[in-house]
């Protein structure tokens, strides 16, 4: 019963380093955003339009984000064009290409809480660190960091765990390559369609435990920390 | 440890936001302690934070002695200023201890600048005992505290303190007053304290700028600001006179002498004045709490009765109308002594500019 196949290891090894690296670069990407969305001194208007547009991944279909980005990576797309008159290869049906997709698409998920705690954190602590002497990277790692332990551990656990269950995009954009985009939520359509219950059952039961578990760890950090809500 | 810069901290700045403007072209002396005075809203923290350069409005121009902070397309920004800050609330960094707190600025402070020690602040600052508990374990008064004594660690070249003691109750003042009285003679740093409570300003500073709607109004030694009926420090609660002088050892009553012997008082001690022969003190009397007499009685029980020539007769501050009559009495050591009379007595006295009288003191208060 819980034999699983060398596609079934492929297509986990794929998820999970789609899910690490998606994790990786959004916690970069999504701080500065955050922070900036957070304690910024732009303008309200200007605020609010990159506020919305961060969101846009809650609430298009997915379909929606992995056909632009299927137009946007493919041969015939400005990048995908770019990239082949470099001599490099288009981003469709690639795993680069899937994870350019996963990181806009769990790009709320990542920023959301990062943003609620630096808002709570308010620009005082920096303030105070920055006439301690700390400069801008100073501050980030010995204030912000530790000051939202809490946001930084929800907005990981999150970005992580939503790629886990990404499918729509990755159908639209990767297709479904052994080793290169099938991730598990694409083999265990596949396995269904193919009336191979057993198999689908297999994966799904476990990502499903797995959720779980991400999810109960999340939380149990949130009421530790007290300081970040979802 | 004195380091006086000779040509001052000068800001010039304007900033409009809305509902209100900023507009202050001013010299601060590096010296001492100077209070940046006016009511909530007047633009004495936006003042305190463009200095600080946590704001830095266009066109602004703030040099500190012969460094340029701001100016033109110069900014050096405030982890670079070496200005020392403690804002009202609490921003001890939680995730520290109260030591890793002390010392998080004195680690970043290059060595040679290096000129406060962990041992003597925490001294000075009476928190030898906390230096190994958490941030959120201090009472608000000691959190206070251990914000003063991290600024200081950092050996700045300014202090800026913005309302440090605003969120704390009337006794956790009272405790904390003399460790911020003693900061700047001790430590030798110039000191801009902003505030709206005018004790904090009798006790604490040298000068005063009074400022008003965004503007720096005026900018004057403590003694003058308190010589003059219309001062704003007199607004609220009416006028007061804040002597300066010597505190001698205790008589055989337990009476201190105080001031020299032509304007000689003799005060009880309290429990903030002990043994402090030839101690530096700041006495303050409130103007309703004199008397004056043409010629000095013998049977009052009033003991300070000092001489005084009658110097203005000026409208009363606060809201009484014309029937008070705030008198300016210039000692005979210098100093004003301000008594409040009915408009009744000063003309049954016929007191006017320039007569001799003598000044009944009722009572007085140390300030530190």
């Amino acid at each position: 019963m819980f034999e699983l196949s060398p596609t079934d290891w492929m297509a986990i090894e794929v998820t999970l380093k789609l899910a690490i690296y998606t994790t990786l670069i959004l916690l970069v990407i999504a701080t500065p955003i955050a922070w900036w969305l957070a304690n910024g001194r732009a303008p309200g208007g200007l605020r609010t339009a990159v506020q919305a547009l961060v969101a846009l991944p809650l609430v298009l279909p997915p379909t929606v984000l992995g056909f632009y980005l299927l137009v946007l990576l493919g041969p015939a797309g400005p990048v995908g064009s770019t990239l082949e008159n470099l001599g490099l290869n288009h981003l469709a049906f690639t795993f680069q290409g899937i994870l350019i997709a996963s990181v806009i698409y769990s790009l709320p998920f990542a920023v959301q809480p990062l943003q609620q705690a630096f808002a709570n954190l308010g620009r005082r602590p920096t303030e105070i660190a920055g006439s301690l002497g700390a400069g801008r990277m100073d501050r980030f790692f010995t204030v912000i960091l530790p000051m939202s332990r809490g946001g930084f551990i929800v907005a990981a656990t999150l970005a992580f765990a939503h790629t886990l269950g990404e499918f729509g995009v990755i159908l639209m954009l990767g297709g479904a390559i052994p080793g290169e985009t099938q991730v598990l939520s694409i083999l265990i359509y596949d396995h269904a369609e193919a009336m191979d219950f057993t198999s689908a059952h297999r994966l799904s039961l476990g990502l499903l435990i797995f959720a779980f578990v991400v999810l109960f760890v999340v939380y149990a950090i949130n009421r530790r920390f007290d300081t970040v809500r979802l | 440890m004195s380091q006086a810069v000779s040509n001052g901290l000068r800001i010039q700045a304007r900033l409009e936001r809305s509902g209100f403007a900023l507009d202050v072209d001013t010299t601060i002396p590096l010296e001492g302690v100077t209070a940046l005075f006016g009511r909530s809203g007047c633009g004495k923290t936006t003042l305190l934070r463009i200095i600080a350069g946590l704001e830095h409005p266009p066109g602004a121009e703030v040099h500190f002695g012969d460094t340029t902070w701001q100016s033109g397309k110069t900014f050096v920004p405030l982890h670079r200023r070496r200005v020392g800050l403690v804002f009202q609330e609490s921003t001890l960094l939680p995730h520290l201890s109260v030591r890793g707190n002390l010392l998080y600025g004195y680690k970043r402070t290059p060595e040679p600048l290096r000129r406060l020690h962990l041992d003597e602040v925490a001294d000075l600052l009476g928190i030898t005992e906390l230096l190994d508990r958490r941030a959120d374990q201090l009472s608000g008064g000691q959190r206070q505290r251990v914000a003063l004594g991290r600024a200081l660690l950092i050996s700045p070249d300014l202090l800026l303190l913005d309302e440090p003691l605003n969120a704390l109750d009337t006794q956790t003042k009272r405790e904390i007053m003399p460790f911020l009285a003693r900061l700047s003679d001790r430590t030798g740093i110039p000191t801009l304290l902003v505030t709206h409570a005018p004790e904090e300003v009798e006790r604490l500073a040298h000068r005063v700028a009074f400022m008003h709607d965004g503007q720096l109004e005026r900018l004057e030694p403590l003694r003058e600001a308190l010589a003059r009926a219309d001062s704003p420090l007199f607004r609220e609660e009416g006028a007061v006179s804040v002597l300066q002088g010597e505190l001698g050892p205790p008589d055989e009553h337990g009476l201190h002498p105080f001031g020299p012997p032509e304007a000689r008082y003799r005060v009880p001690s309290t429990p903030g004045a002990t043994n402090g022969a030839g101690r530096p003190a700041r006495l303050r009397i409130d103007a309703r709490d004199v008397s004056i007499a043409l010629s000095p009685p013998q049977d009052v029980s009033i003991l300070n009765i000092i001489p005084v020539t009658i110097e203005a007769l000026d409208e009363a501050p606060g809201h009484h109308g014309p029937a008070r009559v705030l008198a300016v009495c210039r000692q005979h050591d210098g100093q004003t002594l301000m008594a409040e009379l009915t408009r009744l007595s000063t003309e049954r006295l016929g007191l006017k500019p320039g007569t001799r009288a003598h000044a009944l003191v009722k009572s007085v208060a140390f300030l530190d």
